[in-house]
């Protein structure tokens, strides 16, 4: 559907095709859930794109520290991060895994999948508070440097996001439960995938950013005009 | 029909307002008439298109009101007619737009020869730093600000010895210069603007912004924070003065540099308290005060407050009203007080004092009395002890009595109306805001609390 | 957000009956919508009366104890925070989205009924939260409904302390209750219209409402991202926006953060939030005097092009609320012209209403009363926007009293035009009773006349320069002592609006008990709202049948038809289909 094209429409004018009679009985659920996803994402997009617009703004002022560069800093060696990151991608394939297994009907595959999904989903969600009560020993509190506030409110803001995406997935998991249709599943089941995709790409980007080096950041904000 | 009548007033009634209208911009003293001019073009096609739109839907509704006999016309849309609209507004708008840019373009490049200023803002009050002889203003942090150097002058910036501070809220420029003002919070957003100069612009802490103009007018303006500022965002003013050269020199010299402001010695009490001799007949030997002679507790007063009350009474800016019939009896005395120095001596010596605490002799309802104090707490204090920062005397302590007898006298502008009286000018807007003598009451009995 | 039961399917087909399920815990759009509209007029009440308070000060300065510069700052910033927030976005979008998005478009209700009384839920909760902060210590915060940072968390601002945060957390939850309730709108919107309703035949209110909803989607998170840095700022000691300050004498923790950086978000949010409260208004008065003019909108494709291009270009315009914060001054150049082109759509939706009563045959109801009056106070407002926008303008301008009286005109008296014209025109729909046509007009005559007295002086005190926010002028070199009896005239206006709108309430209780039975369709209007089988509609809205679409909202005074408006519902004739297109394209 071209939409330029739809704008163009002249709506008083009597389309010389015959109405079609066929009976309406209401919109299509799993097409409207789409939708809605679609602008939960936009959504999410904006929030994450405005914070790394004030992060990159913010990143210009004197007292910057970035996280990585010099060698004293936490994430010159991000391999800690690297291992949280495997944590979240064996959760998207362990979602995607249990997608297909529900698409070909295979109910073990789908519990087992899920399963596997919101385990490797919460380890990360641990692996990353973790993360936290190291960077505090190590003396990076979230007050610091402006650096470390944005790591601690950006990982807190992904974290809630999934968090929130396991409230609905739990939902999901209770639905088979009680009505033992593996094909009332597989529409929400997509949803959650691309949902889970998602955060998996956010965080990746989140990642890229928090883990930049000043020169870095400095390109990216230059970029930005700030 | 009767709302076709009342469009057409409406209309006419716009019009009419405009140009019987007393109230309209103040005449204007700086470079910025292109500004005026730009406002006036704009207000010309902007108030065609109110009249045209307007009279046109009034006479359409005159024109197509009900008629059961007939049927409105059907026109889905006309593409001609709609192109046309949109082409003239487009060129309306361009045509407010061009001058409006262009005139932005100037306000944006500052002219290379412009003088530069800096204007300070700190709740309340404004200050401002000349550059000196140098033509370089120092380096400032806001670490080093401290009832000492309100201005936080760097003290490892060797340009900013010659800087001329004036801590006073009055600001001197020359006629005809382009100056450029660079503007500068010490806490929070505030607004320079001043009326009669059309331009204004934020002070951010953190960052320095600027605007630049040239006074083409002598006289003394009001200096306005536009930007909210906390609870006496209302008080925070200023003047500037527009000078000829010669007076703008005079003023200048006059004024103290940085390294003048620093030689300046503290008060020595030893010394002061043979001057005292002379106070302790109406405020009592431990500066305790008296009610029978109206002469309030000293000895709770900070020095730097008492130092700027007696210049004041010197300078006829307190106790030279009429009205101010105990301000009057004060005024020659502290007259006897020869210079600065005496006057720090006593200010120290005073500061010495402890006196037994003070009687309350009002009665008010302390609750009530608490409500009201919200907006006086903001400078004197939760605990009424007073801010040298927000240059707010300390009440706790105080003898009610003259505490109300004062705030009576702000309200009436017996005291603090004088021009000289920077401070005392926001109490003066600030006391109004209690009306009735039960309320004053209560606020001291509060007062007392503390 | 998946197994939410769809009420359109038919078995779902039941009317809720106990009390509990009617009227408390109901998922029936129209129940919600009537919960959104009783709320955000109650909180709409609540301001008024804070901006009673302000206006006797103002008018009156040295007459009223129990308002001393802190509780004055207090009233102004909630008076603003609750019209353009709580007021405005949630009656407009809440209460007639909800209502309206479902029965134009032929749906049984929302998409996700159960995610749409959630949004309810929170938004109350957000409105007692709200309201909590005048009944904590130091009373709700005071600075200015922009809260700019340092200054709002900062000690010498009314509310620094708990005022602040409970503000903070009552916008988050709004925040929420609007996402929940907007993904509704967009995805009722595009997902649920019945057969034939195609994008083009949607009423020009589903237009606005939906674009604005768009917008308030994508815009409220630059809110909730501010919102959340200022929180920590406030709590937890981050420096986000805070620099380096010395705050009343004492130096504090803060570095290195940037004010103008809260500003550019908060602006990137509150323009969008101008439209979406302008834009639901421009589609319902549309429909509005399109009914009562019995004839077709004019330019019915010009006015959705100029509400997708308004939406599109009000996120391009943020910085002219900045001209004057110190932002890099260069901006200007590029802020200026964007929002100077912004008129242009702008300006063509006025032209078109105008243009859709020329040759119209006009019915002065109260609904129309109020459209027009819309028209005119509209008008007014936005060429004072074009004074401001034009960035040297501006500079003497800027935070003077011409600025409230342009958007409270613009903002404040256009789309409440617009909500009165909406309420009395709906009336009859929503409760199936008609309402007293001769209080309605009295309301008309007083809050069209009243408001104007308010707001058109009020520019000339901003030509003096006389600033807003003040507590009190005080005596200036610049202003003349009349400008007090003109503020006096203001403030005697604004209680004469303020109090007639009594009548209002009045009228909408007293007919509601003894307002005539309205009947189908009173106004005989074509959009499908008005088709319903029941009045009001029950849940479910359509019966047991779907309506089907074969025209668009607009029929009205077609040549050569039975009556002078041909609901969208009514199948083209055999005679419409040969006459092809109509003349005058």
């Amino acid at each position: 559907m071209n939409i330029l094209k739809v704008l163009r429409d002249k709506p008083w004018v009597h389309s010389t095709a015959s109405a079609t009679l066929e009976q309406y009985s209401g919109p299509d659920p799993v097409a409207a859930s789409q939708v809605m996803l679609r602008f939960v994402l936009a959504i999410v997009s904006v929030l994450f794109f405005l914070f790394i617009i004030t992060f990159l703004s913010r990143s210009q002022y004197p007292d910057f520290e970035a996280l990585a560069g010099s060698p004293w800093q936490p994430f010159t060696d991000s391999s800690r991060l690297w291992f949280n990151t495997a944590l979240l991608a064996c959760a998207s394939l362990a979602i995607q895994w249990g997608l297909g297994g529900s698409r070909s009907g295979k109910l073990n595959i789908t519990v087992a999948g899920i399963s596997a999904a919101v385990f490797f989903t919460l380890l990360f969600l641990v692996a990353q508070f973790d993360l936290w009560l190291r960077l505090q020993s190590m003396g990076f509190y979230l007050s610091g440097n402006p650096a470390n506030s944005y790591f601690y409110l950006l990982t807190a803001v992904h974290g809630l996001h999934l968090i929130g995406g396991l409230v609905v997935l739990t939902n999901v998991v209770f639905r088979v439960w009680y009505n033992h249709n593996i094909d009332s599943l597989k529409a929400p089941l997509q949803l959650c995938t691309t949902y889970w995709h998602f955060l998996l790409g956010v965080w990746l980007v989140l990642f890229a950013l928090l883990t930049s080096r000043p020169e870095t950041i400095n390109a990216l904000a230059a970029m930005c005009g700030f | 029909m009767k709302l076709v009548i009342a469009l057409v007033l409406l209309v006419l009634g716009s019009l009419l307002f405009h140009w019987w209208s007393p109230w309209w911009m103040t005449p204007i003293a700086s470079n910025w008439v292109a500004i005026d001019d730009t406002i006036e073009l704009t207000l010309y096609i902007t108030g065609v298109v109110f009249v045209a739109v307007n009279l046109f839907m009034a006479w359409a509704i005159f024109r197509y009101r009900f008629d059961p006999s007939r049927r409105s016309h059907y026109e889905p849309e006309n593409k001609k007619l709609e192109i046309w609209l949109t082409v003239i507004t487009s060129v309306g708008v361009a045509v407010m737009l061009a001058p409006g840019l262009i005139v932005w373009a100037d306000f944006v490049n500052v002219p290379e020869d412009a003088d530069e200023v800096e204007v300070v803002g700190a709740q309340w009050q404004w200050s401002y730093r000349f550059p000196g002889t140098d033509g370089i203003l120092g380096q400032v942090d806001s670490r080093f600000i401290s009832s000492d150097n309100p201005f936080g002058m760097s003290p490892n910036d060797e340009a900013g010895n010659d800087d001329v501070l004036i801590s006073s809220n009055e600001l001197h420029l020359p006629i005809d210069r382009p100056v450029k003002l660079l503007l500068r919070s010490n806490d929070v957003l505030h607004d320079f603007a001043v009326p009669q100069f059309r331009v204004k612009m934020d002070l951010v802490p953190g960052m320095v912004t600027y605007v630049w103009l040239t006074p083409t007018r002598t006289g003394k303006f009001d200096i306005l924070c536009m930007e909210l500022c906390g609870i006496a965002h209302y008080t925070m003013r200023g003047h500037v003065v527009v000078d000829e050269q010669e007076d703008f020199d005079q003023w200048m010299s006059q004024q103290q540099t940085w390294n003048e402001i620093q030689s300046i010695p503290p008060g020595d009490p030893i010394a002061g308290k043979a001057s005292y001799a002379t106070c302790a007949a109406c405020h009592g030997q431990q500066g305790e005060g008296n009610l029978a002679m109206n002469s309030p507790n000293l000895a709770i007063l900070q020095p730097w407050y008492i130092t700027r009350q007696i210049n004041h009474f010197k300078d006829g800016i307190r106790g030279a009203n009429e009205a101010d019939e105990f301000g009057r009896q004060m005024a020659p005395m502290a007259n006897m007080l020869m210079d600065e120095s005496a006057i720090r001596n006593v200010a120290a010596y005073i500061g010495t004092l402890d006196p037994p605490a003070t009687v309350s002799t009002l009665d008010g309802d302390v609750e009530k009395g608490a409500y009201f104090y919200n907006s006086c707490g903001a400078c004197h204090g939760a605990k009424a002890q007073g801010n040298y920062a927000l240059q707010a005397p300390r009440l706790a302590g105080q003898d009610d009595w003259y505490l109300k007898h004062q705030l009576k006298n702000f309200r009436l502008g017996v005291r603090g109306a004088n021009e000289g009286d920077t401070y005392g000018h926001q109490m003066v807007l600030m006391a109004r805001s209690i009306q009735n003598d039960q309320s004053i009451n209560d606020l001291l009995a509060y007062v007392n609390t503390l | 957000m998946q197994n939410v039961a769809i009420a359109d399917q038919p078995d779902e087909l039941h009317d809720p009956q106990t009390f509990i399920t009617k009227y408390v815990y109901s998922q029936d759009h129209k129940v919600i919508a009537i919960q959104y509209g009783i709320t955000a007029i109650f909180v709409g009440l609540v301001a008024l009366a804070l901006s009673a308070l302000m206006r006797l000060q103002l008018g009156f300065p040295d007459a009223f104890d129990f308002i001393d510069p802190s509780s004055y700052l207090q009233f102004v910033t909630m008076h603003g925070m609750i019209m353009v927030i709580y007021l405005l976005t949630a009656l407009l979008l809440g209460g007639f989205g909800n209502y309206l998005i479902p029965l134009m478009v032929g749906a049984r209700d929302m998409v996700f009924p159960f995610m749409n009384m959630l949004s309810f839920w929170f938004y109350l909760l957000s409105v007692i939260v709200l309201l909590a902060s005048f009944f904590v210590p130091g009373g709700p915060t005071g600075a200015g409904w922009t809260l700019y940072p340092p200054q709002a968390i900062l000690p010498g601002t009314p509310g620094y302390d708990w005022g602040i945060i409970l503000m903070l957390v009552s916008l988050v939850i709004f925040i929420i209750a609007f996402t929940m309730g907007g993904l509704n709108y967009v995805t009722t919107v595009l997902q649920a219209r019945t057969h034939g309703m195609t994008l083009m035949r949607m009423p020009l209110t589903v237009w606005g409402i939906f674009t604005a909803t768009v917008l308030g989607l994508l815009a409220f998170p630059a809110l909730l991202v501010s919102a959340i840095m200022m929180m920590l700022d406030k709590t937890l000691g981050t420096s986000f926006f805070m620099p380096a300050l010395v705050s009343l004498g004492e130096s504090l923790d803060y570095s290195g953060g940037s004010p103008v950086l809260f500003q550019h978000l908060f602006w990137f949010f509150g323009h969008p939030e101008v439209y979406i409260v302008a834009l639901p208004a421009f589609g319902m008065v549309s429909d509005v005097l399109a009914t009562h003019a019995r004839k077709n909108i004019f330019g019915y494709r010009m006015m959705v092009w100029a509400i997708v291009a308004i939406g599109g270009l009000s996120f391009v315009v943020w910085a002219h609320h900045m001209y004057v914060s110190g932002m890099l001054p260069a901006f200007g150049f590029f802020f200026a012209t964007t929002t100077l082109i912004i008129a242009v759509p702008t300006a063509i939706k006025v032209y078109n209403w105008v243009l859709t009563l020329y040759r119209g045959n006009i019915h002065l109801t109260v609904p129309m009363l109020f459209s027009i009056g819309f028209i005119f106070t509209f008008t007014h407002g936005g060429l004072t926007g074009l004074f401001l926008g034009n960035v040297v303008i501006d500079l003497p301008l800027s935070d003077t009293y011409f600025v409230v009286a342009h958007f409270h005109m613009v903002m404040g008296v256009s789309p409440i035009m617009v909500l009165f014209a909406a309420i009395y025109h709906w009336y009859p729909l929503i409760t199936g009773k008609m309402f007293d046509e001769k209080l309605g007009k009295i309301h008309f005559w007083f809050t069209f006349l009243g408001t104007y007295a308010i707001y058109l002086p009020m520019h000339y005190l901003g030509f003096l320069g006389v600033p807003r926010r003040y507590f009190a002028m005080g005596s200036t070199d610049f202003i003349p002592e009349s400008a007090q009896s003109l503020n006096a005239s203001i403030t005697v206006s604004a209680l004469i609006v303020g109090l007639s709108q009594l009548i209002f309430i009045y009228n909408v209780f007293w007919s509601l008990r003894a307002g005539k039975p309205a009947g189908h369709n009173p106004w005989e209007a074509t959009s499908l709202e008005w088709q319903t089988p029941d009045v009001p509609p029950h849940h479910g809205n359509w019966g047991p049948q779907l309506p089907t679409v074969y025209r668009w909202a607009y029929d009205y005074g077609v040549p050569g038809a039975e009556k002078d408006f041909i609901p969208q519902n009514h199948p083209v004739t055999e005679s419409e289909q040969t006459a092809g297109e109509p003349e005058g394209r």
